[in-house]
């Protein structure tokens, strides 16, 4: 299969941690948030995170539903406006926190594929109009090449399944080359092989693409599959950062990952013991 | 008279009797389920699709048949309900003598006209309020007071202003074809999906663009639902106007022939008022289809 000769052929350059950055073709941009707070009203969802993401690194976020993990990643790529402290991004070129630069792209839960577009101009979406019509098309096709819909690109999405919609989502993002992909949970509507198959892909083209990934997700055995390092968010702070050196491509049921696992778990669930 | 003259009628009639139902979502729910088996065999599709169209043509035939012999039996009164060749007879006559034709084409200008420029009001206004919160609370007050009046309560007044020229006419049809493109247009651009508006700024577009690729395509269906009851009341509109006050047309035709006794000539004004109005639905869905082929619900 396409996706294990390409993550078979990395694995020699796989490296713990952001080691393997240098290596890629494009490079990633690295975040650094200082003092960043976050409020709705008079409820402090994020409080005082320092957090520094070298280039290339391939982060997870995971915590209970309303820690503020989402909250953290909509800040990071200038969805929302933190209340205090500030965020800086380097390596990405144009506006820097600005939405909508190319180098900044998010993927949703849901797919939000314009209905009204076929497949490939939904691609296109992600490349802005600047670039000349056929070079757009161009491009749109050969993302959809990478995420194995090559042959889909003419048809509407309302006719698609929805691990193909997220895969259409997931060119969109890619197109335009970021330097920098945030994943708010995007495998959390889909069936348990889809999802493997999509973090497959995932994997595969951010090694390919060396961008930074940051992937917000409630699944702690996700985050182990394909993170270099997670953070566990727990009452708008970051209650532990755990490296995973584990060599890829990573195979579920790893006593080891399994430990790891665990260990996660619990920190989840102490932590919310010592909060009460 | 011969078969060849029943065969038109036969269609003017179901044309009025199919125009209810079929401008109801019937074909949105019929479609989905048969674009489900497209794989399996296009023509037997069709087949079933044309079949289902002549059954419909069925009873309406039956109670044309039935109508004209019960006429020919001398059980209905010509001067109370003509018969339906009767009612052909005086198709053939006005259109050759000019009057029929020509009372059509008055009568689809001043429909037409009135539909242009009040559902182009609409339509800016449905989209400025839309889009600008400013725009709505400058002008939606003041519009939902107009519109709780009856438009047809004006006709009085618009005779006083404009008398019974087209200029009367062109207001009212105007004035009633306005609302419904407002507000449908306004609520398909108050219901597009924040989260697709959300991604088109993630991915950035600017406003432009994001109203032509998002907001305008997601507002569509909702302006064609406006744009289908804004002809419906276009041609009632039209009717009671030119029925009240006018020197042209087929509503004049039809008072004109009420006054000579013509009922043949009064039941024609009706079945081509239906017709009209049919016709004009048709077009709206054809409109509705081309460009809503992305819908799920309007995929052939």
């Amino acid at each position: 299969m396409a996706i294990q000769t390409a993550t078979s052929r990395r694995q020699a350059a796989a490296a713990p941690a952001c080691a393997g950055a240098a290596a890629r073709p494009q490079g990633g941009a690295s975040v650094t948030l200082r003092g960043l707070a976050r409020a709705f009203g008079d409820k402090q969802v994020l409080r005082h995170v320092d957090l520094h993401i070298p280039a290339g690194q391939f982060v997870a976020i995971v915590g209970k539903s309303g820690c503020g993990k989402s909250t953290l990643l909509r800040l990071i790529v200038g969805l929302d406006q933190p209340t205090g402290g500030h965020i800086a991004l380097s390596g990405v070129p144009g506006g820097e926190e600005e939405p909508g630069s190319s180098g900044v792209r998010i993927m949703f839960q849901e797919p939000r594929l314009l209905p009204w577009e076929r497949v490939r101009g939904n691609v296109e979406v992600g490349l802005g109009r600047d670039l000349p019509k056929a070079e757009r098309q161009a491009i749109a096709t050969r993302t959809l090449e990478a995420v194995a819909l090559g042959d889909r690109g003419g048809e509407w999405p309302s006719v698609l399944s929805g691990g193909q919609k997220q895969r259409v989502a997931l060119a969109r993002a890619l197109a335009s080359g970021p330097r920098l992909l945030a994943l708010d949970e995007p495998l959390g509507a889909l069936d348990a092989l889809t999802r493997i198959d999509m973090q497959r892909l995932i994997e595969k083209v951010w090694r390919e693409q060396g961008f930074t990934a940051i992937l917000v997700t409630h699944d702690v055995g996700e985050a182990i599959a394909l993170a270099d390092r997670i953070l566990v968010i727990d009452q708008g702070t970051i209650a532990a950062d755990l490296a995973v050196a584990s060599p890829r491509p990573r195979h579920r049921g790893d006593p080891e990952l399994a430990a790891l696992e665990g260990r996660i778990i619990d920190a989840l669930f102490n932590d919310q013991a010592a909060g009460i | 008279m011969s078969d060849a003259t029943l065969k038109p009628v036969a269609t003017a009639a179901a044309g009025a009797v199919a125009f209810p139902p079929e401008a109801a979502i019937a074909p949105a729910a019929g479609e989905p389920a048969a674009a489900v088996k497209t794989t399996r065999s296009r023509a037997a599709l069709t087949g079933r699709i044309a079949s289902g169209n002549l059954i419909g043509w069925v009873v309406p035939a039956l109670i044309v048949v039935i109508w004209e012999a019960l006429a020919r039996a001398g059980y209905l009164q010509p001067n109370i309900l003509p018969a339906p060749s009767a009612i052909v007879a005086a198709a053939i006559r006005l259109t050759a003598s000019g009057q029929l034709p020509q009372s059509i084409g008055v009568s689809t200008l001043r429909a037409l006209a009135g539909f242009v420029v009040g559902g182009g009001i609409g339509l800016a206004l449905g989209l400025a309020n839309g889009l600008s919160r400013l725009s709505e609370k400058l002008t939606d007050t003041s519009l939902q007071m107009v519109r709780n009046v009856p438009h047809l309560a004006l006709i009085p007044l618009v005779i006083l202003w404009f008398g019974i020229d087209e200029g009367a006419k062109l207001f009212l049809v105007a004035l009633g074809v306005f609302f419904p493109m407002y507000i449908n247009t306004l609520h398909g651009i108050r219901n597009v999906d924040p989260q697709l508006v959300e991604m088109g700024r993630i991915y950035g577009m600017k406003q432009g663009e994001l109203f032509w690729r998002v907001i305008l395509p997601g507002a569509l269906p909702s302006i064609f639902v406006g744009l289908r009851y804004a002809l419906g009341i276009m041609w009632l509109t039209l009717i009671v106007a030119e029925t009240i006050a006018a020197e042209s047309g087929i509503g004049h035709m039809a008072m004109q022939a009420r006054e000579f006794l013509l009922v043949d000539v009064v039941m024609l004004s009706i079945i081509i008022y239906a017709l009209l109005g049919k016709a004009a639905d048709s077009i709206a869905r054809l409109l509705e289809r081309l460009s809503l082929q992305w819908h799920p619900a309007y995929r052939k």
